[in-house]
């Protein structure tokens, strides 16, 4: 039933518990699906092939004895290899981690296990989540369904392309600077940052611990929204884990199918995220969206948020000032590979420098200097600590925004889809990927990514990002169900109806783990 | 504001235990400079009356109750070490000899 690939994760769930299917033929269609087309598209770094059957099986088995399950039981999921998995390797993209199976899972991880969806895999990721192309992935860049001569975005590329592509219905994502929102843009997905401490990040191998949040990838907005329900909520293991109660999120989205749902919301526009610089096709389809809106009964309203100007600066200081922290764990001691140095004595100090410079990848490298150099006595006020002060302002920029309106509203990446190569020789080119992302992750307030048209100039995805005060998580999946129901009756269905039929490629690579 | 220089990109090396070769220390450094370059403009708003920020929520020291609670067990935590010696992490000689 190869149909079965092309369903929503709702739509599936509902089919597993009325028993119109199974949990291990909706698995098997989407390991074939993996096995067509997988060789090129290149979403995953391990394929659990026999325990996703197994798995789906045993949620068959329970299901025909007559156990209630939840909303997503038998429904299959891919997840970023950032995400520790007690029976899957654990690279976060990276060859300093190859081979490494934690002993445990990460909070996350353990939620999706005990709401019985099936673990299909391992996504690529750019090493570290450091990237927004995964071309700094250590095992090969994950290439657009769309257009397999182009980036899937980053570094969630592969959890956004396995979804894109039909390889899963749902994954599991982490952004720290637009990592889940910028790759639903190029790729035609959807995908949620929650508000900061929204959901745990226990056993997410960490980047910039005040930044980073897991979140989920779908193609649709409900998707995303059930998956948010299960991941999401306090997890005393994290220390930064709000304990607030949180609404349902699926039942947010569903408001927003109801009529009038968009009628007298305010909707900013960030005036400096919507201007020089955009391609011309993603400006377009960004204005006929707030048209959409403003004739769905939403009041349009402009917003300046003048010290956005200044989030990409004070991100790449604050970014590797954590990182440069973060990954000092990786020492050769405790998990990951140890390479000894060519020559000279034995010690531990040269041993883990030899380790490092073998085991991590330019672009880690690069931001570890960075991050060394930002916080090095005498540059630690002018560059980390004048970066947190543009925090604060930002933060500000936020709280003004919201008195006026509900949520705020730009395109989430100034582009479509690049070619790889083409901004790989050019760090600053990179970064400014995530100009319009990255505000939210210095806030920590949620922000949503969800397809809005096709550029007319070449065909390819863009994305609108919707962003809501902290703790507001519900109002991006009402407001983005309202807006995506509006937008596929506006194109005739699903935007990823549209985007080309992956052929399946001759080489069959995804045996267990060989992929 | 940023005299970035190849010595000084070696010692960074160093202070954050990476070996690097020569040509990635000049890569490394053309790049630093253009990224600082990039990134200095913080400071044109940084100014001394506003608060620095380190973290998004308002958040406070977290504490759990002083209790034993499951945890790794031993062959768990060395489950993925390149080098063990019985119960304990095996590692190379801490100190240099010279």
């Amino acid at each position: 039933m190869s149909d079965l690939i092309k369903l929503p994760a709702a739509t599936l769930g509902a089919m597993l518990s009325d028993g119109s299917v199974s949990a291990v033929e909706v698995t098997r269609a989407h390991l074939d699906h993996i096995d067509a087309v997988d060789a090129d598209i290149h979403a995953f770094l391990h394929v659990a092939r026999q325990s996703a059957l197994d798995t789906a099986a045993a949620v068959d088995a329970r299901r025909g004895a007559g156990e209630e399950l939840g909303p997503l039981a038998g429904v299959p999921i891919a997840i970023k290899d950032v995400l520790a998995t007690r029976d899957m390797p654990t690279t976060s993209g990276s060859k300093i981690l190859e081979g490494w199976i934690p002993p445990y899972d990460a909070t996350v991880v353990a939620r999706l296990r005990a709401a019985d969806l099936v673990p299909l895999g391992k996504t690529n990721m750019d090493e570290f989540a450091m990237g927004s192309s995964t071309e700094h992935s250590a095992y090969g860049p994950t290439r657009n369904p769309w257009d397999l001569e182009r980036i899937p975005g980053g570094s969630g590329g592969g959890s956004a392309a396995a979804v894109s592509a039909f390889e899963a219905p749902l994954a599991l994502g982490s952004d720290t600077g637009g990592s889940i929102r910028q790759p639903a843009a190029v790729t035609g997905s959807v995908g949620v940052k929650p508000t900061y401490g929204g959901v745990s990040r226990y056993g997410a191998i960490a980047l910039a611990s005040s930044l980073d949040q897991v979140g989920p990838v779908s193609r649709t907005v409900l998707d995303s929204a059930l998956l948010h329900d299960v991941i999401g909520g306090y997890d005393p293991l994290d220390s930064t884990s709000l304990t607030s109660a949180w609404p349902s999120m699926a039942a947010a989205a569903q408001a927003g199918l109801a009529d009038g749902a968009l009628a007298g919301m305010r909707v900013g526009v960030v005036k400096e995220l919507n201007g020089a610089g955009f391609q011309a096709g993603v400006t377009q389809r960004f204005e006929e969206t707030l048209a959409l809106l403003s004739a769905a009964g939403a009041e349009i309203v402009e917003v300046s948020a003048p010290n956005f100007e200044y989030a990409v600066a004070a991100y790449y200081l604050i970014l590797p000032a954590e990182a440069s922290s973060n990954l000092a764990r990786f020492d050769s001691v405790r998990f990951g590979i140890r390479v000894n140095p060519e020559d000279g004595p034995l010690t531990s100090e040269r041993v883990m420098a030899a380790t490092r410079e073998a085991g991590f990848g330019p672009e880690v490298k690069r931001r570890i200097i960075l991050g060394t150099y930002a916080l090095s006595a005498g540059y630690y006020d002018a560059y980390y600590g004048s970066a947190q002060k543009v925090r604060t302002l930002i933060q500000r920029d936020f709280d003004a925004a919201f008195e006026s309106v509900d949520v705020l509203v730009s395109p989430s990446a100034p582009t479509t889809a690049f070619r790889f190569g083409e901004k790989l020789a050019d760090p600053m080119a990179m970064y400014l990927n995530d100009i319009t992302t990255i505000p939210a992750n210095l806030a920590g307030v949620p922000g949503m990514g969800l397809p809005m048209g096709l550029a007319p100039e070449d065909g390819l995805p863009t994305g609108l990002q919707v962003m809501a005060p902290a703790g507001e998580d519900a109002r991006l999946y009402t407001f983005g169900a309202a807006l995506e129901q509006l937008l596929e009756a506006s194109w005739g269905g699903p935007l990823l109806s549209q985007a080309p039929v992956l052929t399946p490629t001759e080489m069959f690579a995804s045996e267990e783990g060989a992929v | 504001m940023s005299e970035i220089t190849a010595e000084q990109v070696a010692h960074l090396a160093h202070l954050a235990r990476i070996d690097l070769s020569p040509e990635e220390i000049d890569h490394l450094t053309a790049d630093l400079v253009q990224i600082v370059d990039s990134v200095a403009k913080v400071s044109e708003v940084a100014t001394p009356d506003i608060p620095a920020t380190s973290h998004p929520m308002p958040l406070t020291n977290v504490f759990r109750e002083d209790v034993v609670r499951p945890s790794l067990t031993v062959e768990q935590a060395l489950s993925g070490a390149p080098a063990r010696d019985g119960d304990k992490f095996r590692v190379p000689a801490i100190l240099d000899e010279e």
